[in-house]
């Protein structure tokens, strides 16, 4: 059975992926900050679905441990679906460099250095799969939470750039661009219900599409739409909204 | 987020502070941080008894820890649900021991409501068949079971919350063979016939009843009688024997708004309750079901709920000594004159059960919705006072607002659940808008 390797592996969005995973009988790699955090998700897996679970320290801040960390998975995985992310405080972070970075490292530079070392071992023997959870808060920056968004809009160009490259080398790169998610990330927010996605489908999205080898995936699917109107509001006149 | 939160009966709506946790730390963090809390489940306790200043949900809480296929042993987190349980444990011939009338309940909920269902008579409530548990109390967290930490164990079984937030919970299985219950539906013509009908059955591990209070004269509590078994293989017809242990296909019927309320109106109720007793046109019917329409009939329309409109509704759930079956006519016979109840009324006889807090004991559970309206309080109130007087009780877990009186006269063991509550949970950061409203004592914190 292949393999699947959830980066980020504590997150509500990341319990939905492995469950949905694992429910198609792949071996599931969890990798997060604190392995211990992980276990009861492992057994949770085994035990619901028959599969072969593991659990591996990840920080996706420790750059120069990320070639080590994945050179000694067990198993070298199909599939990488970096879930890892970090929303932050914006208010906070526009005066204290310290959020700022650790948004900005967490989103971008984190995911690139993961994702380049996954890309590498991946090209090399021409398959594979790679899944970057984004934000449509990328597609757009707004005052409420531009240093996430901006993060987020250079991981979607990243993704879209490896696309390319490793498109020739046989292996797939696809985005996802969710919205709303009802998550411990969003808990402090107000959600409007109707747009608004459970972390479980999500993940059937996710499924679904990559299984399709879609390319950018936005989940739920009407976002693509509201993104499409939003990124068509010309500048002179968004600057003056306070979103 | 801040939100308004209600039950499964929509009545009350309160605006309440919702937080969830995944992991135990950040459970003890919240709890840590935060005064009156309230474990919540799935929201399928009728009333107020989840509801608080700070709900703290348990469904992210969902692991599955340990599953014995050897011994039936089962150990989970609290807030996963009992259908995610039963899709985990049927297929390899394992069935809950205990099952209230919805798998839509979380593990937590069936522990603090200590649910009873269609076998209590034989087998007892859930708690019946707890190993043990672990508690995040007001003094740390704690493993308590039948034989450690007993005042623990027997003040969160039924304890509605109040000792602290569940966190993980072992207990044994019950074998099936079959994923079927091979069921006899037999119709009793009033209540003196159901009665004697509940006690020749009494054999049967499963048993319930459908009683229709608004009947007078000679049809008074007519009913009908709805025992079971897990089916055995060779009970089964050749197509369902090929895969005896296979779940059955899932309904998707849903209610998706609030219905005006006069939909379930006097009339409605009638003829649901006429067509549900004619359908049933030969006295006795025997057949094999798969276990989801036996068990939980309900859950395949999902959002029944919203049947009752906007207002919502209250579940009335009382449990009256098994000798006092002339305060069971009394009660039905002023439901049937008031004619405001449901087209649901659930009939079962429990058996023996005196445990500290729990709801069941040796006698006859009524209960019935009544959908919220000028008056119905009154009105209940005054119910209350019958079922005081036959020396019963009310089910908490369906409570939206009984007066404090009724409470603490009819638990008997109620103040002594009160000091285990003050010595787990002192000063009441563990507190629900029910708890409030029947003016527990909590103590102080020092």
């Amino acid at each position: 059975m292949p393999t699947v390797l959830i980066l980020g592996a504590g997150s509500d969005m990341a319990v939905a992926i492995a469950r949905k995973y694992a429910s198609a009988g792949y071996s599931i790699q969890l990798a997060a900050r604190n392995p211990a955090q992980l276990h009861a998700l492992e057994r949770d897996l085994k035990i619901r679905h028959q599969v072969t679970a593991t659990s591996h320290a990840f920080d996706a801040l420790h750059f120069d441990s990320h070639p080590s960390f994945y050179q000694s998975l067990p198993v070298q995985p199909d599939v990488v679906i970096s879930v890892f992310g970090y929303l932050g405080d914006q208010e906070k972070g526009q005066s204290d460099w310290q959020e700022a970075s650790r948004i900005l490292h967490t989103n971008y530079t984190g995911a690139v250095s993961i994702l380049n070392v996954a890309a590498e071992a991946m090209a090399a023997r021409n398959s594979g799969t790679i899944i970057g959870i984004s934000s449509v808060a990328g597609d757009r920056g707004r005052m409420s939470n531009y240093l996430y968004g901006s993060a987020k809009a250079g991981f979607t160009a990243y993704l879209s750039g490896l696309r390319n490259r490793l498109f020739h080398a046989g292996v797939h790169v696809m985005t996802v661009q969710p919205g709303f998610v009802d998550t411990q990330m969003t808990q402090h927010l107000t959600l409007p219900p109707l747009l608004t996605a459970k972390p479980a489908e999500v993940a059937n999205d996710i499924f679904k599409a990559a299984g399709k080898k879609k390319n950018v995936l936005y989940t739920k699917w009407f976002w693509r739409y509201i993104m499409l109107i939003i990124t068509s509001v010309p500048e002179f006149m968004f600057k003056k909204l306070k979103l | 987020m801040r939100k308004q939160l209600s039950n499964w009966g929509n009545y009350p709506a309160l605006d309440c502070e919702e937080a969830a946790f995944s992991v135990e730390e950040q459970l003890q963090q919240y709890v840590d941080t935060h005064e009156h809390i309230i474990a919540r489940g799935n929201g399928r306790c009728y009333g107020d008894a989840s509801l608080s200043e700070h709900s703290i949900s348990t469904l992210r809480y969902d692991k599955v820890l340990a599953f014995d296929e050897a011994e039936g042993v089962f150990e989970c987190q609290s807030g996963i649900t009992l259908d995610q349980v039963l899709d985990i444990t049927v297929p390899k011939g394992w069935f809950l021991p205990v099952t209230p009338g919805t798998k839509f309940i979380t593990i937590g909920g069936a522990v603090a409501s200590d649910v009873h269902g269609k076998n209590h008579h034989a087998e007892g409530s859930f708690s019946n068949h707890i190993i043990s548990m672990r508690v995040l109390t007001g003094k740390g967290l704690l493993t308590c079971s039948p034989s450690q930490e007993t005042d623990l164990f027997w003040a969160t079984c039924g304890g509605m919350g109040l000792t602290g937030v569940i966190s993980t919970v072992k207990f044994r299985l019950k074998k099936i063979e079959t994923a079927y219950i091979k069921q006899k539906q037999i119709k009793a013509k009033n209540l003196d016939e159901i009665i004697r009908l509940f006690d020749e059955h009494k054999h049967y591990t499963y048993s319930m009843a459908w009683i229709d209070c608004l009947q007078k004269g000679d049809s008074f509590g007519r009913s009908i009688l709805i025992v079971g078994e897990h089916a055995k293989p060779y009970e089964l017809n050749e197509k369902q024997r090929a895969a005896p242990l296979k779940l059955p296909m899932k309904g998707k019927l849903t209610v998706p708004f609030n219905l005006p309320g006069f939909v379930l109106n006097n009339f409605t109720v009638k003829t649901f309750n006429a067509l549900y007793y004619a359908k049933n046109y030969k006295r006795v019917i025997e057949n094999v079901v798969p276990y989801e329409p036996f068990f939980y009939p309900l859950d395949a329309i999902h959002h029944w709920n919203r049947g009752y409109g906007k207002d919502g509704f209250v579940q009335y759930q009382f449990v009256l000594p098994l000798a006092q079956k002339d305060g069971l006519t009394a009660i039905l016979r002023r439901i049937g004159e008031k004619g405001w109840g449901s087209f649901l009324a659930v009939l079962k006889v429990f058996g023996h059960q005196d445990d500290l807090i729990s709801f069941p004991m040796e006698g006859y559970t009524l209960a019935l919705d009544f959908p919220v309206r000028k008056g119905l309080f009154a009105f209940l109130d005054e119910l209350d006072a019958l079922v005081l007087e036959y020396g019963g009780r009310l089910y908490l877990s369906k409570d939206a607002r009984m007066q404090q009186e009724v409470f603490w006269n009819s638990y008997p063991n109620a103040r002594k659940f009160e000091s285990i509550v003050q010595a787990y949970n002192p000063g009441g950061k563990f507190r629900s808008v029910q708890s409030d409203r029947l003016h527990f004592d909590y103590g102080s914190n020092s």
